[in-house]
């Protein structure tokens, strides 16, 4: 009891410590920021009137709806990115050796990168929301249905900072770190996030249908814009399910090793 | 065969530890009393750092056993954690974070409650000289203040045991002295000091004994006074300009002469009170020397004598990091 007790104080104790990093740093989180809101506008005012047109709906404020879910999500998968990048600097500094030869929760470093990413995810993910509002994104969301869009969204970045995490352990670098989570961010662009997946060449809309981001894409759209959800809800959920569990094992296998010298 | 005396602060036998092929640790024997400055000498890359890194839990040993306050490093950790302090030659302090923020970090971890936290984060900015400092992010430190709030930051759990890993590589004069009084502050706190250095000056200043450390194997042991009676001592060489004042300089001084350099090797500390003395019977005589220099031994020396090669090579060196 007092073992857990112990982990949950410790990491409670590193989350501040990631929160005050965030202050100290701000120019971190609003890069992470930075490139959805960038891509939010290049695809609604560059290409939304080409894109809105070949649609069956239309207009420009058609395709600002139908991409939001999916820059929302490579909101998330930004994020994840600035986590890998956080924990490998941590690892080349002294201060996380001196965490391991303290008699704390050993997790608790891993921990509170988790739950500091997750809390900067969910405010870039707020910004960014807001700011697709402000150019034509119209959903018909209820207050239910905004909490669980939120609450999956908050799944899914729990799922990919955890993955983050063992990718910024796995990482040599800090400019590793950064690479390794960049597939991430351009997935949802292989799935149902832009184009509808029966516009997409055969291979592509094969991997389009069956890779994780598109169960949540679909599952976002349908609380969101009231579209059809069907069976995408529960894959999205065992997607995160699955990626959170394997992430969490592997980066404490990772961080459990002996550190290199 | 590492079994827990009272008052034995370390205690290991045939530490091993190898990279791939290369042999970092080739059995090392400790045993250290609990109370003590122990100092680990040597030249980069003999393995310093490689032996706190194994007895402060942060890696495991190849072979051989160890125990810190009586708790076995591989399957203790955690109460040796509990035990022990690190300051390591690469500072562990959080940089975006300030002085005071590190010590309260520490204090939380260490599961103060806040009060009591504030009160220690307070007591060390203090003790350390960094009350002015303690509001600014650690990253704007100099290299002393960072080595003193990283000690302090050590300090926050009251460790009984601390390892210091090459505390004073890098720091000015000053910050290196201060360094000094620091720890023998906590020598007289009751605090076990595990010392790593480079330096022979430094084991030589603060430790109770010194164990030197080459290749990955202890080649000698003892306290400052047994080793440097092992190492050619500090002497005063005079230089001459003819043969006939080497002579009577010689038979007025005694020494070692040498002839064809025409110099004489006189043994003596230095100080200025025996130069002064020496150079007064000189004067008496009225011998007047070309030259006067004052020989300490340095690492390389006693290295030299009781290894019988200089320090370690840069390939060692390298395979350290």
């Amino acid at each position: 009891m007092t073992t857990l007790t112990h982990a949950l104080g410790d990491s409670a104790t590193m989350v501040a410590r990631q929160l005050r990093h965030m202050q100290r740093y701000p120019s971190l989180t609003l890069t992470l920021m930075g490139m959805p809101i960038v891509f939010l506008l290049l695809f609604v005012y560059v290409f939304g009137g080409a894109m809105g047109a070949e649609g069956a709906s239309g207009n420009r404020s058609d395709y600002a709806n139908y991409i939001a879910p999916g820059i929302m999500l490579i909101t998330v998968a930004s994020a994840a990115q600035g986590t890998a990048i956080s924990v490998a600097m941590d690892m080349t500094e002294g201060i996380v050796a001196r965490f391991r030869t303290m008699a704390i929760a050993r997790v608790s470093v891993l921990s509170g990168h988790v739950v500091g990413s997750l809390i900067q995810a969910m405010l870039a993910v707020a910004v960014v929301t807001a700011v697709a509002v402000l150019i034509g994104f119209r959903p018909s969301a209820g207050p239910a249905e905004w909490l669980a869009a939120f609450g999956l969204l908050a799944l899914v970045s729990f799922a990919l900072t955890w993955l983050s995490v063992a990718l910024g352990l796995v990482a040599n670098n800090v400019e590793s770190a950064s690479n390794l989570p960049l597939p991430l961010v351009f997935l949802p662009f292989l799935g149902s996030g832009f184009v509808p997946t029966e516009t997409l060449p055969a291979g592509v809309r094969w991997f389009a249908e069956y890779q994780p981001f598109t169960p949540v894409i679909e599952t976002l759209r349908g609380l969101l814009l009231g579209t059809e959800i069907g069976s995408s809800g529960i894959q999205a959920l065992a997607w995160c399910a699955a990626i959170a569990l394997a992430s969490y094992l592997w980066a404490r296998k990772l961080y459990n090793r002996d550190p290199a010298v | 065969m590492t079994q827990h005396t009272p008052g034995t602060a370390v205690a290991a036998t045939g530490l091993r530890k190898s990279y791939g092929d290369h042999v970092v640790l080739d059995g090392v024997d400790l045993d250290i009393p609990a109370g003590t400055v122990f100092s680990l000498l040597g030249p980069n890359g003999a393995g310093k750092t490689t032996v706190v890194k194994i007895l402060s839990t942060l890696i495991g040993a190849d072979g051989g056993r160890a125990s810190v306050l009586g708790h076995d490093v591989a399957t203790e950790s955690e109460a040796v954690r509990a035990a022990i302090g690190v300051t390591g030659q690469y500072s562990a302090v959080d940089g975006l974070l300030t002085g005071r923020e590190n010590l309260m970090l520490m204090a939380r971890l260490h599961r103060l409650g806040r009060t009591d936290a504030k009160r220690r984060a307070a007591e060390l900015l203090e003790r350390f000289d960094l009350v002015e400092a303690a509001g600014r992010p650690a990253a704007t430190y100099s290299g002393g203040m960072r080595r003193r709030l990283d000690l302090a930051m050590t300090l926050v759990g009251r460790p009984r045991l601390i390892f210091l890993d090459e505390p004073t590589t890098g720091l000015d004069p000053r910050s290196r002295r201060d360094m000094w009084q620091i720890t023998r502050d906590l020598v007289a706190d009751g605090v076990t000091v595990f010392l790593t250095t480079q330096y022979l000056e430094e084991a030589d200043q603060l430790a109770d004994r010194i164990a030197v450390l080459d290749h990955g194997s202890i080649v000698a042991q003892g306290t400052a006074a047994e080793l440097k009676r092992r190492v050619p001592g500090s002497h005063v060489r005079l230089r001459f300009t003819e043969a006939p004042s080497l002579e009577s300089a010689a038979r007025v001084l005694g020494g070692e002469a040498d002839t064809e350099a025409l110099t004489l090797k006189v043994p003596g500390n230095g100080g200025v009170a025996s130069l002064r003395e020496l150079l007064g019977r000189l004067d008496t005589e009225s011998i007047l020397p070309e030259e006067l220099s004052v020989q300490t031994p340095d690492l390389d020396d006693v290295f030299l004598a009781l290894t019988g090669h200089r320090s370690a090579d840069d390939n060692a060196r390298k395979a350290n990091r």
